[in-house]
């Protein structure tokens, strides 16, 4: 693993974003700012550096607001960055996408009942897709789409029905057959099991490891827990408030976290013994609204470790150690303070 | 593929046997509206074939005559027979009534369409000139143009279709608001698909059914708004049969020939019912959903 990251990381990336942001209502209308003297600016971004690899799982993981769906929408080209660079192999990918680029990045979206077209049978919704993009002769769109469900686990009769008659967890099969349809390169899943049975939730787990295997594609999946993604990806990104806080192998986030707001993370996964409960890392309350991000570092007011230096500086995103960065002032304290039971976290 | 993945298909839901999902034939409300609103269709067509007598001639040997063997509702001021003239009214009120829905609900439609999905200034201008339509009455607006146009069947479509099509703008740019917000309206444009094509066929066949539920009551509204015309005496010209203007000729005999004037108003009375059933009927079939 460790020969890829030390590579020129240029040529690695399948895809990469540099010093992404993105603000909401910077322009608002003199109405509004007539009637609240604050901040209208909702820094949804705040400087994002990330990149994804050919052919990996990354786990794109934060609470509710911190960023985690802006960044998948301007991944997938549907919303544009305020500034900052997407580039796709490479290549900066334009803020209007053709029809060729935009199939090699797809999405599946959380709610599976509101990503299916009521009106188009399973059939039909493949069909599209497939002739639009010439991917079959039109002769062997059929056999393509039952490859394709067959590919999901979903099976040919289904072919005729429509949206309604299906589950939650076999609607987000769909979804990801109507993804994978167009033959991408990437595919963003923002938080696919999150609107879905905890039952069920495995099953669409496995489904994206074994899609990874059988078609190479580079997943980023976005989850709002640790606990989800700790089996599926190879490496996890952690954002706060509209930042990468932390980026690692999964094992080695989970086995040494290096950013206490990760650390809370991993602390909050439900755990069957209550000797492994340790609540030193409790997060308190919500997260800072991203109208008034923190000064200095941007997890402070939640951080058990804050110092003064934590109020006055703005980490960066650095290294601290292999293939691990970290963006903390006491990213080395912190490495000090054990797991509380690290043995239970790894498989 | 791996053991992993379930066989899900396995288990896809019957279609549940829910009010939404059931044939057309069994929702009670459907079919009673198709029978009337057939029924209607019928008759209109049908009525040189129903009646022996002349809807216009007159025959002033027989005026006013009660209902009989000879004329089933009896006969008006210049002796035609009402039955007949009920019959070929229908003719012109249903015409009028489904061809004045017509033209605003093409224009409305695209126009309210066009403006949710693009927003923007479209949007900005076409709601401001759908608010100057509104800020109006409709009959107020209705009885103008047909004043500035002169009576007559196509100054009516004018005038109603000039009117109206602010409803189905209204109708369609609130729909493709939500609309266009939907993941799949989303996951249509990441597949590559232009905004014509996700207008047309995507978005289009979930939304159209609103409008089109609403050109049910709308034809109502527009065969009231023909009638009332026909009342007024700016509908269409005599002696062409009308139930507007026969209620407006029967009314000066309410006393002695009540009939003249109150069969034409049930008319319009089972015309609305049978409409406003069908768009009730239709809702249920073409919105099954909104239900989830």
């Amino acid at each position: 693993m460790s020969e890829i990251l030390d590579a020129p990381a240029t040529d690695t990336a399948m895809v990469r974003v540099s010093a992404l942001t993105k603000s909401y209502g910077g322009g608002a209308s003199w109405l509004s700012r007539l009637g609240k003297g604050g901040p209208s600016t909702l820094k949804a971004l705040d400087g994002v550096d990330l990149d994804l690899r050919p052919g990996e799982i990354l786990a794109l993981v934060g609470e509710s607001g911190s960023g985690k769906s802006t960044l998948a929408k301007i991944l997938v080209g549907s919303t544009t960055p305020t500034s900052g660079d997407v580039s796709y192999r490479g290549a900066s990918a334009p803020s209007h996408r053709d029809r060729e680029t935009s199939r090699r990045v797809q999405m599946v979206f959380q709610d599976p009942y509101s990503s299916l077209n009521p009106r188009l049978t399973v059939g039909r919704m493949l069909a599209e897709l497939l002739l639009l993009h010439r991917i079959v002769p039109r002769r062997e769109v059929r056999a393509e789409s039952i490859r394709l469900l067959n590919l999901v686990g979903l099976e040919e009769e289904v072919l005729g029905a429509y949206p309604s008659q299906f589950s939650g967890g076999q609607r987000q099969r769909l979804a990801i057959a109507r993804a994978i349809a167009v033959r991408p390169d990437v595919l963003i899943a923002d938080e696919p099991v999150s609107a879905l049975d905890v039952s069920v939730q495995a099953t669409i787990l496995e489904l994206f490891t074994s899609l990874r295997a059988e078609l190479g594609l580079s997943i980023l999946f976005i989850a709002h827990n640790l606990a989800v993604v700790q089996h599926l990806s190879d490496r996890v990104a952690v954002m706060y408030l509209g930042r990468i806080v932390e980026v690692a192998d999964t094992r080695e986030i989970f086995a040494r976290p290096r950013h206490p707001y990760t650390r809370a993370l991993i602390d909050s996964i439900p755990r069957m013994r209550e000797a492994s409960v340790n609540d030193a890392f409790e997060l308190d309350g919500e997260p800072p609204s991203p109208y008034h991000v923190p000064a200095g570092c941007r997890f402070h007011p939640r951080c058990a470790l804050a110092g003064d230096a934590c109020r006055a500086t703005d980490p960066p995103l650095l290294q601290v150690g292999p293939a691990h960065l970290s963006a903390c002032l006491k990213a080395d304290e912190l490495a000090a303070i054990p797991l509380p039971d690290p043995a239970q976290e790894l498989p | 593929m791996t053991t992993a993945v379930v066989r899900a298909s396995r288990a896809m839901r019957r279609p549940a046997r829910s009010r939404a999902l059931r044939p057309w034939y069994r929702n009670g409300i459907l079919v009673a509206g198709i029978v009337i609103v057939g029924l209607l269709v019928l008759v209109a067509v049908f009525a040189p074939l129903l009646s022996p007598y002349d809807p216009i001639t007159q025959d002033l040997n027989h005026t006013l005559e009660a209902p009989g063997a000879h004329h089933w509702l009896g006969t008006d001021k210049y002796g035609r027979d009402v039955l007949t003239r009920l019959l070929y009214g229908a003719r012109i009120d249903l015409r009028v009534g489904f061809l004045a829905v017509l033209i605003p609900f093409v224009v409305g439609s695209v126009l309210g369409a066009l403006a949710g999905y693009f927003g923007g200034w479209f949007d900005a201008i076409v709601m401001r000139i759908v608010d100057v339509f509104f800020a109006f009455p409709f009959y107020v607006l209705v009885i103008v143009l047909v004043f500035v146009l002169g009576a007559g069947e196509s100054s009516i479509y004018l005038a109603i279709a000039a009117v109206s099509w602010v409803s189905y703008a209204k109708i369609m740019r609130g729909e493709l608001l939500v609309a266009k917000k939907q993941d799949w309206v989303v996951a249509a444009r990441l597949g590559g698909m232009s905004h014509a094509r996700v207008l047309m066929r995507h978005i289009g066949p979930n939304v159209l059914s609103q409008a089109l539920i609403y050109a049910m009551s709308d034809i109502v509204m527009d065969i009231m708004a023909i009638v009332t015309l026909g009342y007024l005496g700016l509908g269409i010209a005599p002696p062409t049969p009308e139930w507007g203007s026969m209620i407006l000729d029967g009314q000066e005999f309410i006393t002695t020939q009540w009939a003249q004037a109150t069969i034409p108003g049930l008319a319009v009375v089972l015309t609305s019912l049978g409409l406003s059933f069908l768009g009730d009927g239709l809702s249920d079939l073409l919105t099954p959903e909104r239900r989830r």
